[in-house]
């Protein structure tokens, strides 16, 4: 270990580690995005009246759930080549898994979301003559979407961090940046201390941001 | 218009229907009260389909409400319905809540409906609250945009269900002047309400349920005459007196 505190090695990395951090927030949107779409469709699936769909959603949520991600990550590392019968590469491949996983989660989360909005909203929606797609999309998942911002939040503040796992496939995430960094130029202090800093402030913004959200989208 | 024959309905072992038949006719305005767990809002709920009777059938307009082939949303848009807690849309504003429906599913362009809309607002004395959301409004308000709501799809008949009983006492009127006016207008209305000056006024029946069963199908000048059974006078005399 150098002496003293080397503020310039923060600085001169700092293009390396956007790279990295363009990657982790790549990654994080479109699993929170992937993740969501897929969630909602599985809860509506899990809360379908028929019985053999909502059966599957709600054993694909409960295996994925019981799964520690870093063992899903590797899988698909492994499985999507032999299933597209290519390389994919491992952004492809993590991209899947996080999506995949996540929607476990979010699929929780909506279904909580939609048995929230009040049985005589729905009926209302009915009464007005939607059909069930229409009352879903237009009446029950916008207020569902609403009561679920704080959790969604924290939810995709999870993610973010998750993201960090990428490393396993060797991705170059923020986190595997600065580790580079820090054991090329052994600075693992400044290193580590900055990667901190950058999760501790951006995981801050996120939930200040969606505060506000809520805020303004309160019902 | 609307045909209720020999309706029966359970949940589980509870019987809530028990072999329910009356009739609306065209243009008629029929009052249903009875006391609280007897069955009002589900025998309403019954005649568009929100809630499926088990035994018995309900047509509307000809149309059956139970059977297999139709196609409850086009028989739903037809009949308007109002909540005793208003149920409007919380998340969009009072415009697009009466748009909604005119839009998605009658088909109508924007412009089209927001005229209709305003129309109607006009109507109930909210042209001003247009752009506010539902939560700006006082109960009173939220109602009658909610029956401006259920008027914007153009229907034949109008279900209430206890439209007043969640109002402050200094908003019941505005509500009941509203139902007032459609009821003179001709409006086909099955109405849940304790509201006793309403039936007077324009009500042509009353019907008093009990415990899931219809104890008395009357006109208006029977049930507030002298010829009237024991349970209705019974509870009457309760309503009346508070
Ligand atoms: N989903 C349900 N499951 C089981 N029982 C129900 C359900 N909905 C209503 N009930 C019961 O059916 C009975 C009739 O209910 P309903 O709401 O039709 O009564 P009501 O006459 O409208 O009463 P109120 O004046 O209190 O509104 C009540 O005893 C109620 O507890
Ligand atoms: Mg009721």
């Amino acid at each position: 270990m150098t002496d003293g505190f080397d503020l310039g090695i923060i600085v001169r990395s700092v293009p390396f580690l956007w790279d990295g951090l363009q990657l982790t927030f790549l990654l994080t949107a479109i699993a929170v995005a992937g993740g969501l779409v897929g969630g909602t469709l599985l809860a509506l699936c899990r809360l379908s009246s028929f019985a053999p769909l909502s059966f599957a959603a709600g054993a694909y949520v409960n295996f994925f759930r019981s799964m520690p991600l870093i063992l899903v990550i590797f899988w698909f590392y492994f499985l999507v080549p032999l299933v597209v019968g290519r390389p994919v590469g491992g952004f492809y491949s993590v991209l899947i898994a996080f999506t995949m996983f996540e929607a476990a989660y979010y699929c929780e989360i909506v279904r909580a979301g939609i048995q929230s909005v009040r049985k005589g909203q729905i009926y209302a929606g009915q009464a007005l003559g939607l059909t069930y797609r229409q009352n879903m999309l237009y009446v029950v998942l916008p207020q569902a979407l609403r009561n679920m911002v704080p959790i969604l939040l924290t939810q995709g503040i999870i993610l973010f961090q998750d993201t960090s796992l990428v490393y396993v496939v060797g991705l170059h995430d923020f986190l595997v940046s600065a580790d580079i960094v820090a054991n090329r130029d052994n600075r693992l202090i400044e290193m580590y201390a900055t990667v901190a800093a950058v999760y501790f402030v951006l995981c801050l913004l996120g939930s200040l941001g969606v505060r506000k959200l809520q805020r303004k989208y309160a019902l | 218009m609307i045909e209720i024959q020999n309706a029966s309905k359970w949940y589980s072992a509870f019987r809530v229907l028990n072999d329910c038949t009356t009739r609306v006719a065209k243009g008629e305005v029929v009052v249903i009260c009875g006391p609280s767990g007897s069955g009002k809002s589900t025998l309403i709920k019954c005649v568009n389909g929100l809630e499926r009777i088990q035994r018995g059938s309900i047509t509307v307009n000809g149309v059956s409400v139970g059977a297999p082939d139709t196609d409850l949303p086009k028989l739903r848009a037809g009949i308007g319905m109002v909540f005793q807690n208003f149920e409007l849309f919380p998340h969009i504003t009072v415009v697009q809540n009466i748009n909604l429906g005119q839009i998605k599913v009658l088909g109508r362009s924007k412009d089209e409906a927001t005229d209709r809309a305003l129309a109607l607002l006009r109507r109930v004395g909210l042209h001003e609250q247009a752009d506010k959301y539902p939560a700006q409004l006082s109960g009173g308000q939220q109602q009658r945009v909610a029956i401006a709501r259920a008027l914007a799809m153009d229907p034949v008949a109008m279900l209430f269900d206890e439209p007043t009983s969640a109002l402050d006492p200094e908003m019941i009127n505005e509500v009941l002047d509203v139902m007032v006016g459609l009821a003179q207008d001709g409006m086909t209305m099955m109405v849940v309400t304790h509201e006793m000056g309403f039936a007077k006024k324009v009500a042509n029946r009353i019907v008093f349920m009990d415990e899931g069963q219809i104890v008395e199908d009357t006109t208006k000048d029977e049930f507030f005459g002298t010829r009237r059974g024991e349970r209705a006078q019974l509870f009457l005399s309760k309503i009346l007196s508070h």
